[in-house]
């Protein structure tokens, strides 16, 4: 049956995107295990304002694992400890009573905090709209089925695709390098028949798009296993190839080879 | 008076098509000087700016969430129906049509209803077109399922995340746009108002969610896609922030809201944990095809659920359905739950779920057939309440899911004020009474990629060569004025309870009186405690903070102030449609084994509410509902 | 591409490095972070064919000496003389291996330019947390990249002093193209072995990680085989480590000594 949990926060505050932050200490009493991680979070909040203090501000919307709302760094990890789960999915009976829990927004030049652990993620946005689409004007596509995918290629796509956008592989990085993220659209699209027309140019605009705003990847693996959607570590490479491809790629040639 | 609603003549079959011709078109080189707000950008509102935008309006896209992909689309897991008979199964258009009217028992209008299932099969072309990743089979055609109870397989579907990849594909859709320079788009912007200049829909006030900033927005046509209103009830399975706000301002302007009281609850969420629970989790029907739902037959059981032994365990559904058992629809599986529950029979730790027990179907198929059918579910389970349900039956309890009400709108999406227009879930337009499953997706889609952009241009054309009504005009800083009062009205009350409080203390009395079964005096008591409730809201609401910045508790305030009305307005539509019809149970209305019971002699109509003022409560229209190719018959799951 | 047209206020607005002008092929790569990695991994691929190939050479200090036009000679010295009189006489003697050289310094010059401007990069992307970190993927080798990269640019300069250049003040016995006996003369003395020892682990520890992520930054990548590339890069750096550090080893310990070439001569005739 359910237990109840204490616990000790540091809660990184910080009142606007100029303000200085600091951490505070909050106490997070008689939590239930049952509780997520953010109902903890809700608990101390109207704990906050009982007292006449100003509530936290944490990302969060669906709670359910795909919207990519939320995300906060919880003791070193983007997430949490679990692996393959986002903040909303995690649950209090991963830790145990008497803890000290740090919890700190995402950090990167490009997500500045707009306030406590809410931070401003427009530039992945920005990536998307320099080519993370498919130029099909609706009413454009012919029958659906007029275009064979083969069902691994299909399952593959997928798993790319799979990204919920929440940042954390941003976040998780050394570098604050958003190649898992971009990989990711860039292999969901490029790996689909319908995505071949645009497939360098999109390359190019997305990964010259996303340099503007992040770092360059190293190779360390951390967004993998922060993300919690597990997306691979091979799109990566194959998002590397489609660009130096662009390079050299001459496109009055496409659909040579 | 109720606008007319536009249904075109002929038959049935060409009702569309004829008014696709009849219906005013704008030249091509006229529509860049027409400007377009799009409010919410889920499955609705990014097809239909991207769309729009693609024709050549200049469209303006509002969210209010970081990012337009947060919308709360991207739940949905199920699938999306399309008639394209892939499957060689006998699907056709009209079936499509005709179970969509019957799963709405009968109270949708019949001309949308055809509309959705023909442009049903465009929505696939084009979101394959888009990069959709659907299911395949191995020869490289789309996969099919047969979902929620359908005799025929025709739902499309991406993994258990269907939603999540058709929004994305019309998200990337709208954010090339974006890109092209024709959509501006406005994230963390939650539109505050509607306004209206000599009656008809001129533009929105907004507030920036991060800086504050209360701002005017002017266009020729505002559309609306903001979503339902299913997080009234607090504990649903909506997102933390969707709310009916933009509807509600809207509806405060003069847009009729139809039929508020039919809300879908979907049986197979599981059951809160504790009282801090903020939302619930809806877990796919699927599950019912192999688990078996019972509960202990004596309220004081104190075993563990597998030391039960067969005779004291009450399969309701079994025992009382006999042909369909465990795959009744959502409306009767979920009502019998709560009856056990309202019983004392429930298990849990706080009594409030029933088993959903997968140990005869492990027992006949082995436990690696269940686990490759159910894995990510059982996961899932297993990730929120700790409990693996190959060794424990799961417990489930049914929760809101989807509202079938909301603004009215003619056959062009547009409500009873002139160039507003409201597509998706925030109309009332195309489920009747109940929504079949696999069918939010496209109608969402639907309305944003196939419809609204076409009739859109009807109202337009008329107004080639106006600007839109400055924002400098007096109707503009009155709506600013008063979104600032009320703004700082939430600041001043200076109370002591927060918003939540109120928005849980609200949940209750809507789940435990306007919920899956209602009566009279249920919905009476309704209506005042409510009001009661309303009346400590605003006086002893707390709201800590400033308003330059982000503050989620003032968000909360305003979301939570339009649920107090919308959630009257709920208690007096139920009170008033006294008979029982798809997701609106009246208990008084049931046939003797306890089916819904419609009276088509006097509801067989669309109820649509003018709002007054705060003292005054609103007035309802009906619109008959007029049956040609159909005819309502009473459901029947015996 | 038209400009972005999100609302003000946001940082998508506020680029940290706005694109630049594209510069015309091939230069065009080297002007993002993937082709600079992608420059990385082919000058690293370089840079590792030497050290594999200048490990496998100086295996030769094992087989001692040998006969060559009836002289005794260390094998080394021979091979030596071999890699001067490469692709003779299509190059004059000693120009190809010029050649040679010339390639490695620049892929070292731009194996280290990436390095040092993607670093910077990195550091212009980042804000650190305030809180202690928990890595998980990212291992010792892939943090410490830059450190080892610096130990083996530095003991690369110090190894040439002393056994290519000569410099009186690090290696007074020196002498030009006695390379096993120079070689074992260095190495005898402990501190210069505990030198190269170190360096060695630092570029195993470098080239353990290097070889994997060569593969990502080539886009070489085959779900077939890719369970094999960290296995490789183990394996490759394992097998270099070994290689090298058996030469203090075995020079510490005796089994190879300085001295005059000698081999009996009768037994060939």
């Amino acid at each position: 049956m359910s237990t109840t949990l204490n616990l000790t926060l540091q809660v990184w505050r910080q009142d606007g995107p100029d303000a200085a932050g600091r951490f505070e200490t909050y106490q997070a009493n008689n939590i239930p295990d049952d509780a997520s991680f953010l109902e903890m979070l809700d608990v101390v909040n109207e704990d906050l304002i009982e007292n006449g203090k100003v509530p936290i501000e944490f990302p969060h919307d669906c709670r359910e694992g795909i919207c990519g709302t939320c995300g906060v760094m919880i003791n070193g990890r983007a997430h949490g400890q679990e692996k393959g789960t986002a903040t909303c999915q995690l649950h209090m009976r991963k830790f145990n009573d008497g803890d000290t829990i740090a919890i700190e927004p995402w950090r990167a030049a490009a997500f500045p905090v707009v306030r406590d652990l809410v931070v401003d993620r427009s530039p992945m946005d920005a990536i998307i709209q320099a080519g993370g689409y498919i130029t099909a004007p609706t009413g454009t596509g012919g029958d659906a089925n007029d275009t064979p995918i083969p069902k691994e290629a299909a399952d593959s796509a997928m798993d790319a695709a799979a990204c919920i956008g929440c940042g954390a592989c941003v976040a998780a990085c050394p570098n604050s390098a958003a190649q898992l993220f971009t990989s990711a659209k860039v292999w969901h699209l490029n790996s689909l028949p319908q995505g071949q027309p645009e497939r360098y140019k999109r390359a190019e605009a997305m990964v010259e798009t996303m340099e503007q705003f992040f770092g360059s990847c190293t190779n360390h693996g951390e967004c993998s296993e922060a993300c919690p959607k597990e997306i691979s570590l091979d799109f990566i490479a194959y998002m590397n190839r489609d660009y130096i491809k662009s390079k050299r790629f001459n496109r009055k040639l496409a659909g040579q080879g | 008076m109720l606008p007319d609603s536009k249904i075109p003549e002929g038959p049935l079959a060409d009702k569309w098509d004829n008014h696709k011709f009849d219906i005013k078109l704008v030249n091509p080189a006229n529509k860049r000087k027409f400007k377009v707000i799009v409010v919410g950008t889920g499955l609705a509102g990014s097809s239909a700016a991207a769309t729009l935008a693609e024709l050549g309006y200049e469209v303006d896209a509002f969210t209010f969430h970081d990012s337009p992909r947060r919308a709360h689309s991207i739940a949905a897991q199920g699938g999306i129906n399309a008639a394209k008979n892939y499957r060689n199964d006998g699907d056709s258009v009209f079936r499509l049509f005709y179970d969509t009217i019957k799963g709405g028992d009968y109270r949708g209008r019949e001309a949308n209803t055809y509309r959705l299932a023909q442009v049903s099969v465009d929505i696939i072309d084009q979101m394959a077109a888009q990069g959709v990743p659907f299911a395949r089979e191995y020869g490289g055609l789309l996969a099919n399922r047969s979902f929620g109870g359908a005799q025929v397989s025709r739902t499309f579907y991406a993994r258990g995340q269907t939603g999540q990849q058709l929004l994305l594909g019309a998200y990337q859709q709208m954010m090339a746009q974006v890109d092209a320079g024709k959509v501006t788009l406005h994230t963390r912007q939650e539109m505050l108002d509607l306004v209206t200049k000599d009656g008809e829909a001129c533009g929105i006030v907004t507030r920036d969610l991060t800086t504050g900033e209360i701002k005017s927005h002017s266009a020729h046509a505002v559309v609306l896609a903001t979503g339902g209103y299913g997080n009234v009830f607090y504990l649903s399975t909506n997102a933390m922030t969707c709310n009916v706000t933009a509807a509600w301002r809207a509806h405060r302007k003069g847009a009729y809201f139809a039929n508020p009281c039919y809300t879908q609850i979907h049986p197979t969420c599981i059951p809160a944990a504790d009282e801090f629970q903020s939302k619930l989790t809806l877990m796919s029907e699927s599950l019912r095809n192999d688990g078996r739902i019972w509960v202990p037959r004596s309220p004081d059981e104190q075993r563990r659920a597998r030391d039960i032994p067969e005779a004291e365990r009450y399969y309701f559904l079994e025992e009382k359905y006999p042909a369909f058992g465990n795959l009744v629809p959502r409306d009767v599986a979920s009502r019998n739950a709560k009856t056990v529950v309202d019983q004392g029979q429930g298990v849990g730790p706080l009594k409030n779920g029933v088993y959903l027990d997968f140990a005869a179907a492990i027992e006949r198929d082995g436990l690696d057939k269940v686990w490759e059918r159910y894995s990510n579910l059982f996961e899932m389970y297993e990730r929120i309440t700790g409990e693996d349900p190959r060794e424990t039956p799961m417990r489930i309890y049914p929760a809101t899911h989807y509202t079938m009400g909301g603004l009215w709108v003619d056959y062009n999406l547009m409500t009873s004020v002139p160039g507003l227009y409201a597509c998706g879930e925030a109309n009332f337009s195309d489920h009747g009474a109940n929504r079949l499953g696999a069918s939010a997706l496209m109608q969402g889609l639907a309305d944003g990629y196939f419809v609204l952009p076409y009739t859109i241009g009807d109202s337009l054309a008329g107004k080639l060569g106006t600007d839109p009504v400055s924002t400098d005009d007096e109707v503009f800083q009155a709506a600013e004025a008063d979104v600032r009062g009320r703004i700082q009205k939430f600041l001043s009350i200076g109370g002591t309870k927060s918003p939540d409080y109120f928005h849980r203390e609200l949940g209750k009395l809507v789940w435990n009186y306007i919920g899956m079964e209602r009566d009279q005096n249920g919905l009476e008591k309704a209506i005042s405690e409510i009001r009661a409730l309303r009346d400590e809201f605003w006086k002893d609401l707390r709201v800590l903070g400033n308003t330059d910045t982000i503050n989620s508790s003032l968000e909360k305030a305003g979301r939570v102030a339009d649920f107090f009305e919308l959630g009257e307005l709920m208690a007096r539509d139920a009170l008033d449609r006294e008979e029982s019809c798809g997701g609106h149970f009246r208990s008084e209305s049931q046939t003797e084994e306890g089916e819904a019971l419609r009276d088509d002699d006097n509801f067989q109509h669309v109820s649509a509410w003018e709002w007054h003022d705060m003292d005054t409560p609103q007035t309802k229209h009906a619109e008959e509902l007029i049956f040609e190719e159909v005819t309502p018959s009473q459901r029947s799951y015996k | 591409m038209a400009a972005p047209t999100l609302a003000r206020g946001k940082s998508a607005q506020r680029p940290i490095r706005p694109k630049r002008r594209e510069l015309p092929f091939p230069l065009n790569l080297y002007q993002t972070a993937v082709g600079k990695k992608w420059v990385m991994a082919v000058t690293g691929l370089m840079l590792l064919g030497f050290v594999v190939f200048h490990a496998l050479g100086n295996l030769k200090l094992y087989l001692g000496a040998v006969e060559h036009n009836g002289e005794a000679v260390w094998d080394i010295d021979l091979y030596g003389e071999f890699l001067r009189e490469l692709l003779v006489p299509l190059f004059p003697r000693t120009y190809f291996l010029w050649l040679l050289r010339f390639g490695l310094m620049g892929a070292f010059a731009l194996h280290i330019h990436s390095a040092f401007t993607l670093t910077r990069m990195n550091q212009s992307s980042n804000s650190r947390y305030q809180s202690k970190r928990d890595w998980l993927a990212a291992n010792f080798a892939s943090r410490s990249m830059r450190v080892t990269g610096v130990i083996v640019s530095l003991y690369i300069v110090f190894h040439l002093a002393d056994l290519t250049w000569g410099l009186s003040a690090i290696s007074p016995d020196w002498e030009r193209g006695e390379i096993y006996n120079n070689l074992i003369l260095s190495l005898g003395r402990w501190w210069v072995a505990l030198i190269y020892i170190g360096a060695n682990i630092a570029l195993c520890i470098h080239i353990f990680h290097g070889a994997w992520s060569m593969f990502q930054s080539l886009g070489l990548n085959n779900p077939r085989w890719n369970s094999l590339r960290r296995s490789v890069a183990a394996g490759l750096a394992g097998a270099i480590l070994l290689m090298n550090l058996s030469f203090p080893i075995a020079i510490l310990a005796g089994v190879v000594e300085a001295g005059e070439p000698e081999v009996s001569l009768e037994s060939n005739e």
